[in-house]
């Protein structure tokens, strides 16, 4: 066995660690996407350029970052996509481009947020229903709701405010032009998290994922960690929306597809499905990969139906090449969902 | 009886791993008779049974049946021959029905087809063959109680044809009006010339049943005796008698402010599998808990610790009131918790040594956790936890033993009152024993009351100062730490009265 699976010596036990978490992997990927795109444009790494990149990458970043704090917990969230779409339309509808309009709709999405979240979370957690389910259903009961709302094409207008986050930034950086103020969100956002997963609710989190009986019988109380996942979820979403919104304005499809986007960066990260892996650091630069991987499609001239077929290669290799590379131990850690002793009665856990 | 044995088994030896759980055990079988097996957890009955269902297969030995030699690889095999196993967990498909269940795998077929009246007539011939018309073959096994779902296991390897059918265990989940129907269709089988392998925990039913009785130990036949020709207690001296062989370090000087006072008190505590659990624990003592599997041992654990809690009954910790429904509220309450299952219920396997020995103070003390943790370094190197890793090592990689050792850490880092250890030693080695005897000598003396629960009865009693025995959910006596592992397993066993009354507070 140990031939396989050489235990990390002392020496290289933080360089091997920073490895398996992902980080390692998904930054090389990254710079040869880059380099590959700077083979094809030269001038891609002038500052304009690339803040536009990251105007366009910090949505995709920021979903990605809810999207882990959901897996890293043991499950998924499907909805956000729907969610993100529903947001626009919301936000749209309720300013009608009445610049006075722009905070309260913003603290009403994020209310609305919040709720989403909640039902995602209390629903997965309560009512015992698979994540995947839930959020599943919650995709399509917002999708159709939406569309009922709104007789199939958005209608109203978002305010020039609203708009700035997504389109705009601090003029005048020397040598960027002009700082997107996406990037300054998605920034602060990504230091928020990994604040948060240092913080003892996140070492909750990564616990309730790792192993959710042993984390209840250490006192974790795992169906609120998760239900708050769901709503960090959410809330993520509805941040997301704003500046997609703001960048791409109101259609009918905005946001379709994006919970897949979103997975497929998380777990190009390296963040293991089914929980207690993966940093925010990972899931981040995973998201930046997937959005400059769709730039080089760009750049190659590819139609952009091509991206989902890409994304869905991408998430079986990645996932793939995880299992492979994480765990030579067979059945990985099947029994314990199952614990032997057949009087035990799960603990509070929302998993059979 | 002169005529030839029915089954005849001979020099069986099993290895796990390279660990020898049975040595050259023999046993013969005759038709019409049952055959009990007796012995302590891990004496080596269940891998027996094993062995004769086709699940494992031997290492040595032969296996006669009618005197031809055969060899199950597989528990088909074994069925086919006529040898069939009702095991302690069901095999059975909770959404079919009794037919369906019994002749799963080879349903009755007319023209292709699955006819289900014929399997259901086939069903009900043989439950009126055992004088039980109640269950209809009809019904979904999911309806059914407990007992009849056992029928429908037995009714099975009677469709197969059985000569041989053995039972582990089959009265554990059994009421007692239950176990009477059990004895009715035991007794109707034996008439039928079905030879019957028993295993079973209780003395009583083993006097009331069998006719021959095998004792196992540590994987060893030690005896075979008529029924008629042996006694309980001698019984209970040939299943325990071994030497203690482990060294338990001595009590240590009392320096606790809180030794002596009562520190973990339940009285009149019961739930659905508990009754009647009346315990003190002063701090500074060791009560270790007896009792053979399902005698409701982790359940007075998972009960103190809110995961089954007690509906009935009060339980004090330091004299305050408390009536935990989670293991978070018991944290609160001063009490801790080193679960029975180490990987499932003990360990996040993926996440560091440190993150894991933190997890409690994340969870459940929040604020302030972080100065709170810098403590754990400190726990740690005392407990003497090898990781090559350092801190930052995946839990996983660790052996048993220093498992064990991030398990206590994370428990110790709560200053808990009162510390439950559910077996504690299970799977380590014996350096990491002798470490986790230490620390609960060293817990002891700075006045943390602790519970003991083990399967291992020289471990209970080199380190309790008192032993409560249970059996059946129920206290059935209490017992100095210098008693003998007769006395213990007569009272786990309900082999005799208790004969140390005057030990009870």
């Amino acid at each position: 066995m140990n031939v396989e699976n050489p235990l990390p010596r002392p020496r290289f036990g933080s360089a091997l660690s920073a490895l398996r978490g992902g980080t390692g992997t998904v930054s090389v990927l990254l710079v040869l996407i880059f380099v590959v795109i700077a083979t094809q444009n030269p001038s891609f790494f002038e500052g304009p350029p690339l803040m536009a990149f990251a105007k366009k990458a910090a949505p995709l970043v920021i979903l990605a970052i809810g999207q882990y704090l959901v897996i890293v917990s043991g499950e998924f969230d499907l909805s956000v996509g729907s969610l993100v779409g529903a947001q626009v339309v919301i936000a749209a509808r309720l300013i009608d481009g009445d610049e006075a309009m722009t905070f309260p709709v913003i603290g009403v999405m994020l209310l609305f947020g919040l709720l989403v979240g909640l039902v995602n979370g209390l629903v997965t957690t309560l009512l015992k229903v698979p994540s995947i389910i839930t959020t599943l259903g919650t995709m399509l009961i917002l999708f159709g709701a939406v569309r009922y709302w709104t007789g199939g094409a958005p209608t109203g207008a978002l305010s020039e405010n609203f708009r700035v986050f997504g389109r705009h930034g601090l003029d005048g950086v020397p040598g960027l032009g002009q700082l997107p103020w996406a990037l300054v969100v998605a920034a602060v956002l990504t230091v928020g998290a990994i604040l948060l997963m240092r913080s003892p609710y996140g070492r909750s989190l990564m616990a309730t994922g790792d192993n959710d009986t042993a984390a209840a019988f250490s006192g974790v109380r795992v169906g609120r960690v998760r239900t708050l996942a769901f709503v960090g979820s959410a809330l993520m979403a509805t941040v997301a929306a704003v500046l997609i919104g703001g960048f791409a304005g109101v259609t009918a499809q905005v946001g379709q597809g994006l919970e897949f986007t979103a997975i497929t960066a998380v777990v190009l990260g390296g963040v293991v499905l089914g929980g207690g892996r993966g940093t925010v650091v990972a899931a981040a630069l995973g998201a930046l990969t997937v959005e400059a991987l769709f730039t080089l499609f760009n750049q190659l001239y590819l139609p952009s139906t091509i991206q989902p077929t890409a994304q869905g290669l991408i998430i079986v290799a990645a996932v793939a090449y995880a299992s492979r590379r994480t765990d030579p131990r067979p059945p990985k850690r099947r029994p314990r969902r199952r614990p032997d002793h057949p009087n035990e009665r799960p603990l509070d856990s929302s998993r059979r | 009886m002169i005529t030839e044995p029915l089954l005849r088994m001979t020099g069986i030896g099993k290895s796990f791993l390279g660990v020898r759980v049975l040595h050259d055990v023999d046993l013969d079988l005759y038709a019409g008779e049952l055959h009990a097996l007796v012995g302590e957890n891990g004496a080596g009955k269940s891998t027996l049974m094993k062995v004769l269902a086709g699940v494992h297969r031997p290492d040595d030995g032969r296996i006669e049946l009618d005197g031809t030699e055969v060899s199950f690889e597989h528990p088909l095999r074994a069925q086919r021959a006529g040898v069939s196993t009702v095991f302690q967990e069901f095999n059975l498909l909770p959404e079919r029905t009794v037919a369906q269940n019994v002749f799963l795998g080879r349903e009755t077929r007319t023209r292709g087809m699955v006819d289900e009246r014929a399997m259901e007539n086939a069903t009900a011939a043989l439950l009126d063959d055992l004088g039980l018309e109640g269950v209809s073959p009809r019904s979904k096994v999911r309806h059914l109680s407990v007992a009849e779902q056992q029928v429908v296991e037995i009714v099975k390897a009677l469709s197969h044809d059985a000569r041989v059918i053995s039972m582990d265990e089959p009265t554990a989940a059994l009421a007692d009006h239950e176990v009477e129907v059990l004895y009715r269709i035991i007794a109707r089988l034996r008439e039928r010339g079905v030879g019957i392998l028993y295993v079973s925990h209780r003395l009583k039913e083993i006097f009331d049943l069998a006719d021959t009785i095998t004792v196992l130990k540590d994987g060893h036949r030690v005896d075979t005796v008529a029924a008629a020709d042996t006694r309980p207690a001698e019984l209970v001296r040939k299943m325990v008698g071994r030497p203690i062989s482990s060294v338990f370090p001595d009590p240590l000087e009392p320096h606790g402010d809180r030794v002596g006072e009562v520190r973990l008190s339940v009285s009149g505590g019961g739930n659905t599998r508990l009754d009647g659990i009346e315990l003190r624990v002063h701090g500074g003592e060791i009560v270790g808990l007896a009792g053979l599997q399902g005698s409701g041992r982790t359940e007075i654990a998972h009960a103190l610790f809110g995961v089954d809690r007690f509906t009935r009954g009060e339980v004090h910790v330091d004299g305050r009131r408390v009536d935990p429904r989670s293991p978070r509220q018991a944290v609160r309450a001063g009490l801790a918790l080193v679960t029975e299952d180490r990987k499932a219920q003990g360990l996040l396997l993926e996440q560091s040594v440190l993150a894991n020995a933190r997890l409690v103070l994340d969870a459940v003390l929040p604020f302030g956790s972080g100065r709170r943790a810098r403590r754990i370094p400190g726990l740690l190197s005392s407990l003497e936890l090898v990781a090559r890793g350092g801190h930052g090592q995946e839990v996983r990689y660790l052996s048993g033993g220093n498992q064990q050792k991030v398990v206590l850490a994370k428990w110790l880092a709560t200053d808990p009152s009162v510390m439950v250890l559910d077996e504690p030693t299970r799977g380590i080695d014996v350096g990491a024993k002798q470490a986790v005897y230490t620390l609960m000598r060293e817990l002891a003396a700075a006045g943390v009351a602790i519970v003991l629960i083990s399967s291992e009865l020289p471990e209970l009693l080199g380190m309790s100062d008192r032993l409560i025995v249970l059996d059946d959910g129920r206290i059935a006596g209490e017992l100095p730490g210098d008693a003998g592992e007769e006395d213990v397993m007569a009272l786990a066993t309900g082999a005799s009265s208790p004969r140390h009354e005057e030990a009870a507070p």
